[in-house]
Formats: C-alpha cells, structure tokens, sequence
C-alpha cells in the first residue's frame, strides 16, 4: 500500500517533529552530563538511573509551573512570542534529511530554506524582549537584533562554501558530493570555512561566548526573564531544536552526512549522521563551558571586521577553484 | 544610605535607569547599583549601600573583649580569620597584652590560609560574572570552590567551624594545632598552588578573557591614592603598598614574600596580583608550618574560659592586611571589660567607593566585570 504523497509527507513530518523533541530533552540531559563532567562534579543522577528520567522530570515540571503574565507586559506580544521563536527553530529539519531517502523533503533549494528560516527566529527573540516590558528584556532584544543580523551573513556565506563546492543547494547533493572527501577536511578551503561556521553557529545560536542575549550575570535572564512554566519551556525548547538543527546542517554540510562504513542501509547511515551532529554539538558545548562571555562591542568587532570578510573572501575562493577545476565535488 | 552620583556627558537624550541589585545574580553581595544608560553604555552610577547593616560597631560595646572576637568575624565573612585578628590586635594594643611567639605565628599560617580561601571565593565569582553560570566562568567557579573546600576542611579541623571561627582570642589563639594537621595542610597547599597554574592557562591562554580585562575598569594611581583603596586594587594600580611589609605585624617581619604591583590599574592587572598572592600566601603558610616556634598558645592562663579581659582607659588603631586590603579597628577603651566605642575600617567599603569614579562610560557588561575585580563583601562595607 503507498500513501498518497500529502498524507505521506504529514506522517513523516509527525515522525520526525516528535522524535526532534524527544531529541532535545535528551541533548539537555547529554549537555549537563557532559558539562558535569568537565567541571569534576557528576551531574543529574537521582531521577531514574544516572538520571536518565531527569529531562522528562524537568518537563513535566515546566507543564505544571504556574504560568505569570506580567501586569504591564504586552500580553499578545508576550503570549505569542514563544511560539512565533519555536515554529522556524522546528521548521529548519523540515529539509534535514537523516539518510539517503529519509527526511520530511528533500528540496531543491533546502540549504537556502534552512539559512531563511532559521534566522526567523530573531523575530520571536525580539517580541519576548519587547512585549515583556523589562528593561533588562528590552536590552537582551536590543542585543539580538545587533547580533543575530551581524552573524547571519557571515553564517550563511561559511554555509554557501560547501554549496558552491557541490554546485547544488539541495542537502542530498551535497552529501553525495562528498563521498570522496569531507568539505571540513577539503584543504584550507574547507578547514577555513568550517571553523567560520562553527564560530558564526556559536553566535546564531547565543551560546556562550556570544550569549549575550541570556546573559544572566548582567541582563538576568535577557529576553525570557519573565517568562515561566511552559512558555519558557518553548522558549528552551526552540532554542535547543535549533542547535541540534545547526549541528545537523554542520555534519550535512562539512561531515558528509550519512557517509561512513555500511551507509547504503538507511539506519546504518541515520546513525553515522546523528553520530557526526552530536559531536559538532558536543564541541559547542564544550566551547560554552569553557569560555567567557565577550562584550556586545567586541562581538559585532569580530563580526564586521574579521568574520565576515573571511567568510567571503573563502567564498570567492571556493567560487574561483571551482571555475578553475572546471567541475563540482571532491 | 548613602547616595553618590557622579555623571558624565553624552552626546544621545534617550536615557534609561536601570536597577543593578540589591538583588541581582551578579551583585556581591547586597549592593545597588541604579545605572543611568544611553544604550549599552553606563553615563550614570547611583551606588546604594546599606542594605546590610546590622549594628556591628554598636554590638562591640555591648559584648566584652572576650566575646566579640567570634561576632567580628562577620564583618568579612568570607575572609574571618584576619576580621578576628584586626580586633584582636586593637585589644592588645590597646591594653598592652602580650602575644607569644607560638601564636603569632599561628595567626600568620590562619590569615594566609584565609587568604588563599578568599581569594578563592574571588576568582570563581568573578569569573561567573563575566562568564555566566550557564558558562566557562561556571567551570572556573566550581575548580575554585573546590580548592576553598580543602582549606576549609582544615579551618573545620583547627576550629570546628568553616566560615566564623572565634579563632583568635586576645593574647594569643584559642586553639592549638591537632595532631595530623600540618601534613593535611601541606598536601593541601601542595594541591593548591598545581591548580593555580591550571587555571591560569585556562584562564590567561584565553583571548576571550584577556579583551575581557585588559584596559577594563583602569584605576589610576592618583585615584587609587586619593579614595584610599588598598589591596589588591592598590597594588594593581601600581602602590606597592602592603601592610605585611609596611608596618609589619604578628612577626610578618620573619617571613619571606614578594609583595606583587602592577601598574597597568585595570582587572587583569588586578587579577595578576591576586593570582600572585596566591603564591606568596602559600609559601608564607609553609614558612610557617616549617619554623612554627613551640611554647604556649597565649599569654594568658585560662584562655578557653570565657575569662574577663579588662582594658585599662586608652584608645588605639591596629590595622592587618587583608585578603581585601587594610583592615582596621579603632578602640576606645574605658578601663572596663567592654570597648567604650568600637570603629571598623572596611576594606570593601574604600575599595568600593572608587566604583562611581570607574563606571561611567562603560558598557553594561562590564560593570559586572569591574564590581567582581574589585571584590567586595557587603558584611565589611555596611557593617
């Protein structure tokens, strides 16, 4: 029996929403084991075993919190703002595929949806800081539009390299172009523009030290210091659904997805992909326990006069080698 | 309360207050800041202290000497042991009591183990400041806290207490070491001083933290001078000013140290002096576990008894170096068993008031960053 296509690509897409989420609960759990670890303590351990139910705890937790609306906040704006921040960060795996044939859609221009979507999210970061009616929400959102439009460009020209590479937009290409060499480990080219996606991510994804969004040691919280219970719990949620999206786009883009030993079979290359996204991850997370924050000045400086620069001078390059080679691919 | 606001002028008209504190993650303590910004820039300070005033100076003339040692260690409670000894040591002067050889020794090895512990404390909060809890400055809070767990321990074993010991006792000490306690202490100082390099490769080998402090909240000299701070600021902005060497007390004139200056006046500087004390507080605490002179605890018999001390009229100022800076007592005596009137020179409190001179004209985030170098406890500012 086959499924009529609409009827089809609902179903995956519920597949793939649910086991997104279930995905970030449990990223949560792997962050704070792992940052136990650095910091020599042990970390979530006394729900379930080795605190494997903790996640579910903490949600269920969430859900039951009494909900507060400030009295002065803006309470559309306020009340809106979760979800209008969590649709682009769940919508991005929307054109993920997990393995050749596996995915909700594999498009034709699917890097291009990716980079549109995901930077929609600013839209959601800045109706909490705004509709709050904080002073330090209202400086978080300044802070996110400043940072989020300073990172996107270097963001999407260290994405475009690999498209460029390939000579498609379409995630399925560019994995299968890089089954002779990984675009992170194509000389200089790739090394490069792997370490300015892996900076420019940081900065998209406000994690540390580009968070300055959060900021909870100057700004609280920033933009969510009012929200509570299942609001804040989007709020995590989108924001944890969007690394896990980028750290996916990262092993796409410069890991070579599904590609390893055994990757004809879809669940062995499933599992070399999601293998290849949690270390991109784990190295984010590494990087956010480990430094400090830097200064809303120094990040657009970093940005303006060194990233995004970089960023498009590896483009051109890539651009010009691929009219030199005459050909796409590795 | 105590209002200070010191202005500068900026060329933008949309201004907005915000509140830093009382109740903030970052605030040490109990200070407000009430910031008058233009942006992300900070063209206004309001500093607000008070909020944790319980009556300290009053209190010392309604308990006797004998009482008041273990209530002056909650003056700086994160640095106890040198808050006990500045009182205890205006107590002596003032009625000309004798300290044996023994126990002044004892004091210096409790006052640089304090000091280490404090500036423990120090690192890992001001590192969380600048780094976030959710952040590197967390991995750096936690380390730090670990190392102040062990000195604590052996505060634990010397005293029975962690944060207030009642230590000190005019004439001497309370307590003796116990048996165990100095190979303790020496493997635990051993640990210490490995972890300090640790945490300045991380820390220093860290280009994210170095634009973070270098050129950050600049203490002039003649700034440093003219508000009267001490400590690490002092010997950061380039004094070299310690009272361990300057009006040397408790036998410090037996001991071999460097006194670390910096000249450079901004939070890394700050922050080299402090990692620098680090180290001479260490090999301070080991000249002392090595030479510790035997004989008795105290001069006077029956110590651990709540026997009356009576001070005969005279007043006196004894000043220590704490791990904050000077730390001072003045005393007036009435010839009775109680101070006649009883005056604490904070450290945290001159220090702190050079905040509303540094903060105009920087960014939000780094008032965090300037409050956490410079320190401050609110049990000695507000008393």
């Amino acid at each position: 029996m086959t499924l009529p296509p609409l009827a089809y690509h609902a179903l995956v897409g519920f597949v793939v929403l649910n086991v997104v989420i279930g995905m970030v609960t449990y990223v949560t759990l792997l962050e704070r084991k792992f940052a136990a670890r650095m910091q020599s303590r042990i970390g979530p351990y006394y729900v379930g075993p080795h605190g494997l139910l903790q996640p579910i705890a903490d949600a269920i937790k969430l859900m039951i919190k009494e909900d507060v609306v400030p009295t002065a906040a803006d309470r559309w704006v306020y009340n809106l703002a979760p979800i209008v921040f969590l649709v682009p960060c769940v919508l991005i795996f929307a054109t993920l595929p997990f393995a050749p044939g596996l995915g909700v859609a594999d498009l034709n221009i699917g890097v291009l949806f990716f980079l549109a979507v995901s930077s929609l999210e600013i839209v959601g970061l800045f109706m909490g800081g705004w509709g709050s009616n904080n002073k330090y929400a209202l400086l978080s959102a300044m802070r996110a539009v400043n940072q989020i439009i300073s990172y996107d460009l270097p963001f999407v020209f260290a994405a475009l390299v690999p498209v460029v590479l390939a000579g498609s937009l379409q995630m399925s290409v560019i994995v299968e172009a890089q089954r002779g060499l990984w675009f992170g480990a194509y000389p200089v080219i790739g090394w490069l523009s792997f370490i300015a996606f892996l900076v420019a991510t940081l900065a998209a994804e406000n994690r540390v030290p580009f968070d300055i969004l959060e900021a909870e040691s100057e700004l609280v919280a920033g933009f969510r210091v009012e929200y509570s219970g299942m609001k804040f719990a989007l709020i995590q949620l989108g924001e944890y659904a969007h690394m896990i999206g980028t750290s996916f786009l990262g092993a796409l883009l410069f890991l070579g997805g599904w590609l390893g030993p055994g990757s004809d079979y879809v669940l062995i290359g499933a599992f070399w992909f999601l293998l290849k996204a949690m270390l991109v991850f784990l190295v984010i997370t590494w990087v956010r326990w480990s430094f400090v924050r830097i200064r809303v000045d120094q990040i657009l400086a970093i940005s303006w006069k060194l990233l995004l620069p970089a960023s498009l001078v590896l483009l051109l390059a890539a651009a010009f080698w691929v009219a030199v080679r005459g050909g796409h691919g590795a | 309360m105590v209002h200070q606001t010191v202005e500068i002028g900026y060329g933008g008209s949309e201004r907005l207050t915000m509140n830093m504190g009382p109740q903030h993650p970052s605030a040490h303590g109990v200070f407000r800041a009430i910031l008058t910004l233009e942006g992300e820039t900070v063209v206004g300070v309001d500093a607000v202290i008070g909020y944790l005033h319980r009556c300290h100076e009053k209190l010392g003339e309604t308990l006797t000497y004998v009482q008041y040692p273990s209530i002056a260690s909650k003056t700086d409670y994160v640095a106890a042991m040198t808050a006990e000894l500045a009182y205890v040591s205006a107590v002596e002067l003032v009625g000309k009591i004798d300290v044996p050889k023994r126990a002044q020794w004892l004091r210096v090895l409790a006052a640089e183990l304090q000091r280490v512990a404090s500036h423990c404390l120090w690192l890992g909060t001001w590192c969380m400041d600048m780094g976030g809890a959710l952040g590197g400055g967390a991995t750096v809070f936690l380390y730090a806290i670990r190392e102040r767990e062990d000195i604590l321990d052996l505060f634990e074993s010397l005293t029975g207490a962690r944060l207030l010991y009642g230590f000190h006792q005019p004439g001497g000490t309370r307590y003796d070491l116990p048996a165990g306690w100095t190979e303790q202490c020496r493997k635990t100082l051993d640990r210490v001083e490995q972890r300090l390099g640790e945490y300045e490769a991380m820390l220093e080998d860290n280009a994210f933290f170095l634009v973070r402090t270098q050129g950050v909240g600049v203490i002039s000299r003649e700034l440093a001078q003219e508000i009267g701070v001490s400590g690490p600021l002092l010997r950061g902005s380039g004094v070299n000013h310690d009272l361990r060497t300057a009006a040397p007390y408790s036998s410090y004139e037996a001991f071999e140290f460097r006194v670390p200056v910096e000249t450079a006046g901004d939070c890394y500087a700050r922050y080299r002096v402090r990692m620098v004390e680090f180290r001479e507080s260490i090999k301070i605490a080991r000249q002392a576990l090595d030479g510790l002179p035997e004989g008795p605890i105290s001069s006077r018999p029956g110590v651990k008894s709540v026997g009356q001390v009576r001070v005969p009229k005279g007043e006196g100022y004894a000043r220590v170096e704490g791990a904050r800076g000077e730390v001072g007592c003045y005393l007036v005596a009435d010839g009775g068993a109680k101070p006649y009137r009883l005056k604490w020179r904070g450290a945290s409190f001159s220090n702190l008031s050079v905040l509303p001179h540094i903060l105009p004209g920087v960014k939000v985030a780094d008032v965090v960053a300037i409050m956490g170098s410079v320190d401050p406890v609110f049990g000695e500012v507000d008393r």
